[in-house]
């Protein structure tokens, strides 16, 4: 049972290591706190699963979900860089644009993706591939897989010269200009790539629920946010590679400290509703602590 | 080389805050010609540079580089042509990338950025070369990030990314204020060596009158936002700060108001 549990957890870590890893670019990378998440990925779910509708592949779905989520970021993108509105307000908007047009996309505000209605998805075509293998193996390994070639992609991408503009720009955006990159153009990049990760992993776990919701998205920037930050507590990882890597290893851990709580934390009169509160004084915490406790350092030397 | 022709930037115009930054300001500096430029706060020192690098824009007159106008070129078009360092030693450089990653950023300076990878083993050797320039043994430390390192290691690097990408002119702003007098000397000496090495063009805004008149070849003092002496040549050579105060005072009929160039005089 204890198991089980772990495993499922761990698999909804992997999946939504995805979206941390967007998160990480935007929040870490570009230094662009950008709330277009909450909106790209339902986006995601729902572009997969108007396409699983109309009998299109899994695999061309998550594709167009991709697609999709990059589409979203450009616009926040655009909305920051052509007409400077701030950082945050400009997700704020985009985020608001999206949740009519994933309503429009859907056609109501839940779908169900179901082996009876037809639709195929990544995990019952690997089950068909490997049908003497457990299922939930499956899944874990295939998440894992997707998950650490997304990550080797991504530290591919962050080393390549483009790669290291938009890094540079989330660190010194009048240097970048001084060196001759357009500022404007890599924040379209890394907002854009970002965007479409966060959507990937949209689709992915409208594939892994077998359903689809317009309010899937409440509250996924601040998870993304408290994934990325429990990893850094964690490892301090100081190379790309070891960062992206603490990125999901903290996606992981922050699934597997909700999953706790919703199992055992009726003892203390935990429930499903409070997961957002949960989620939301984590990340209060952890970015407090430093703060705190050199507060309190400074008051004992007075 | 770099042509300014009767160029104004007024700041808040038409407020009661209106501040003539620079006023109907020529300049011609030829190539290889190395310009110090004195003046006052608030004398138009920094704008006259922001105007070259493109920060902003001029309200009236043009900007020239090589014949070619520039006046509204965005910042990051015309950055191919020029390099800057700054009074702050963290604006030059990304502190939380390596120094390698730095250097990488400003070696394809003007290229297309494309999905290459930025960093290959041909051009850490460049890398290890031009460090060995500086003679701070960064050459030894091409992995450490840029934010380990202290002011003026970061300011040398930060000089050496400004001319790794041939630009044509070198603008200087205050650039070893902020670091203690020895290190000073040591990024002046090695400023003077690129701009020589390289035949740069350069104009540096300094308030150590002198610095002004021992390094390059040519000295400019401003005041409310124009150029009020120019000296060149045998005439600068024989200057001492003495006499150009009093020239300043002569010309403007006032007292150069400047406790700092004083004092470091």
């Amino acid at each position: 049972m204890i198991f089980e549990f772990l495993l499922y957890s761990v698999q909804e870590g992997l999946l939504f290591g995805i979206l941390a890893l967007g998160v990480f670019l935007t929040f870490r990378c570009l230094d662009f706190p950008d709330l277009t998440v909450d909106g790209s990925y339902p986006l995601g779910a729902a572009v997969f699963a108007f396409m699983a509708y109309r009998g299109v592949g899994p695999v061309a779905g998550m594709g167009a979900a991709f697609l999709a989520g990059a589409m979203a970021g450009f616009f926040t993108g655009f909305l920051h860089t052509f007409s400077r509105i701030p950082a945050l307000l400009s997700g704020i908007l985009t985020m608001i644009c999206l949740y009519s047009i994933n309503l429009r996309i859907m056609g109501r505000p839940n779908i169900s993706l179901s082996e009876n209605l037809g639709h195929r998805t990544v995990f019952t075509i690997l089950r068909d591939f490997f049908p003497q293998i457990p299922e939930v193996y499956l899944r874990l390994a295939f998440l894992l897989g997707l998950v650490l070639v997304v990550k080797v992609l991504l530290d591919l991408f962050l080393r390549t010269e483009i790669g290291l503009a938009v890094r540079a720009t989330g660190d010194n955006e009048a240097l970048v200009e001084a060196q001759g990159i357009n500022p404007d153009h890599t924040k379209l990049v890394g907002i854009s790539l970002s965007n479409a990760l966060v959507a990937l992993s949209g689709a992915l776990f409208a594939q892994f629920q077998g359903f689809v919701d317009i309010n899937m998205g409440i509250g996924m920037v601040i998870a993304g946010l408290a994934s990325v930050i429990v990893g850094e507590v964690l490892l301090r990882g100081r190379f790309i590679f070891w960062i992206t890597f603490q990125v999901i290893v903290g996606s992981v851990v922050y699934r597997m400290a909700t999953a706790i709580a919703l199992n055992w934390g009726y003892v203390i009169g935990f429930q499903p509703y409070d997961l957002k509160l949960f989620t939301g004084l984590l990340v209060i915490i952890i970015l407090s602590f430093p703060v705190v406790r050199e507060r309190l350092r400074l008051k004992k030397v007075r | 080389m770099l042509r300014l022709e009767r160029v104004s930037k007024c700041f808040f115009p038409n407020t009661p805050d209106e501040r003539r930054a620079v006023r109907e300001l020529s300049l011609l500096v030829r190539p290889g010609e190395f310009v110090t430029i004195v003046g006052s706060n608030g004398a138009g020192k920094t704008t006259l540079l922001n105007l070259v690098s493109g920060q902003y824009f001029p309200d009236r007159g043009k900007i020239f580089i090589n014949g070619q106008e520039i006046t509204y070129l965005p910042a990051y078009k015309r950055a191919q042509f020029l390099g800057r360092v700054f009074q702050n030693t963290f604006q030059g450089t990304a502190a939380s990338l390596t120094i390698e990653e730095n250097l990488a950023i400003a070696f394809r300076k003007g290229q297309k950025k494309g999905l290459k990878i930025a960093i290959r083993e041909p051009m850490r050797e460049v890398f290890k070369e031009k460090l060995s320039l500086l003679g701070l043994g960064l050459e030894r430390r091409l992995r450490d990030r840029v934010g380990l390192l202290s002011g003026g290691q970061r300011q040398a690097l930060a000089l050496l990314m400004a001319t790794l990408g041939n630009p044509k002119i070198l603008l200087l702003d205050e650039h070893t204020a902020n670091l203690d007098p020895k290190t000073a000397q040591k990024i002046m000496k090695l400023t003077d060596e690129l701009i020589r090495d390289s035949e740069l063009s350069a104009l540096m805004v300094t308030h150590n009158l002198q610095e002004a008149l021992s390094f390059g070849d040519r000295t400019l003092m401003m005041d409310e936002g124009d150029i009020v002496l120019d000296l060149s040549g045998q005439e600068r050579k024989n200057v001492t700060i003495e006499e150009l105060l009093e020239r300043f005072s002569e010309v403007r009929h006032k007292k150069f108001a400047e406790d700092r160039a004083l004092l470091s005089s």
